[in-house]
């Protein structure tokens, strides 16, 4: 992955400010469709990540809402992406 | 003193957090790297504001096609071949001498991609989402737009299924304009409602 400045910028700004941001708007859509959701089911769950947590930056609240999803349609479990979490961080 | 490796910077909680879950998602074969790949360069590269300005300038130059998208934004949009996520129930507002359209989503991000891409960061931000309810004229006026007190100011929150596309007002000699020409004038914050060509 180049550097943020390589990235195209036809909108005149970046997209996502991090890769990783990327990749979770891509994951959402993804599982999403894999499920055979309508865009409402992620939605509720980053509405009510905002509400919980008015202050925190907007992918984080993504991000908490994507595994609020995953975890509630059981693709993962709890367990599992914390175990993950510890061997990655 | 130098050791002579290149360290990378720790990443942060949130992106390990994202790391964790891409592994976990893509041993289950519900995510795959390269699609991934392809939905993030969709949003970067091909899906964006560009998009909305050519159905903004179609309108402009063809009185039938803006009746058309007034009255059904989805299929118009359809015509000029865009639609997908978070556009499949678009509403058309115009813009006049003495209505001003603006766009919102209170409780999130809500946006419509195919025309106009992901959003800014300053449109999910919590002073934006409550702010261009409840102070429409002022916070336009703090962005730079300062509309005259004759002009109504029409907000309209996206929370819902609906997604807005603001038409803002053609310029003088419109008509004697290619539409390439016209495209390149029409912003993306135009199109949201925060600001006027």
């Amino acid at each position: 992955m180049t550097g943020a400045a390589a990235l195209p910028r036809r909108n005149g700004e970046l997209v996502f400010e991090a890769p990783w941001q990327g990749r979770a708007f891509g994951m959402a859509l993804t599982v999403v469709e894999r499920l055979g959701l309508p865009w409402a089911e992620f939605q509720r769950r980053l509405i009510d990540e905002i509400a919980a947590h008015p202050d925190a930056a907007y992918w984080d609240s993504w991000l908490a809402a994507l595994e609020r999803l995953v975890i509630d349609w059981r693709l993962l479990s709890g367990e599992e992406l914390e175990r993950a979490r510890r061997g990655s961080g | 003193m130098s050791d002579g490796h290149h360290h990378p910077a720790p990443i942060s909680p949130v992106e390990a957090r994202a790391r964790a879950l891409e592994e976990l998602l893509a041993e289950k074969g519900i995510v795959h790297p390269d699609a991934l790949d392809a939905v993030v360069t969709a949003y970067e590269r091909d899906i964006g504001p560009m998009n909305g300005a050519q159905v903004v300038v179609r309108a402009w130059v063809d009185p039938e096609y803006k009746r058309r998208l007034l009255a059904d934004g989805t299929a118009a949009i359809a015509e000029l071949g865009f639609g997908g996520p978070e556009g499949e129930h678009m509403v058309v507002v115009e813009n006049t001498a003495t209505v001003h359209n603006v766009v919102v989503c209170t409780l999130c991000s809500c946006y419509p991609w195919p025309v106009l891409g992901l959003p800014p960061t300053w449109y999910k931000s919590p002073a934006y989402r409550a702010r261009m309810v409840r102070e429409p004229r002022v916070l336009l006026r703090e962005m730079g737009l300062d509309l005259p007190e004759q002009v109504e100011i029409r907000v309209w929150d996206s929370s819902a299924e609906v997604r807005y596309l603001v038409l803002p007002e053609a310029p003088p000699g419109a008509e004697r304009l290619g539409e390439e020409e016209l495209a390149s004038r029409v912003s993306r914050d135009a199109m949201i409602g925060t600001a006027r060509l």
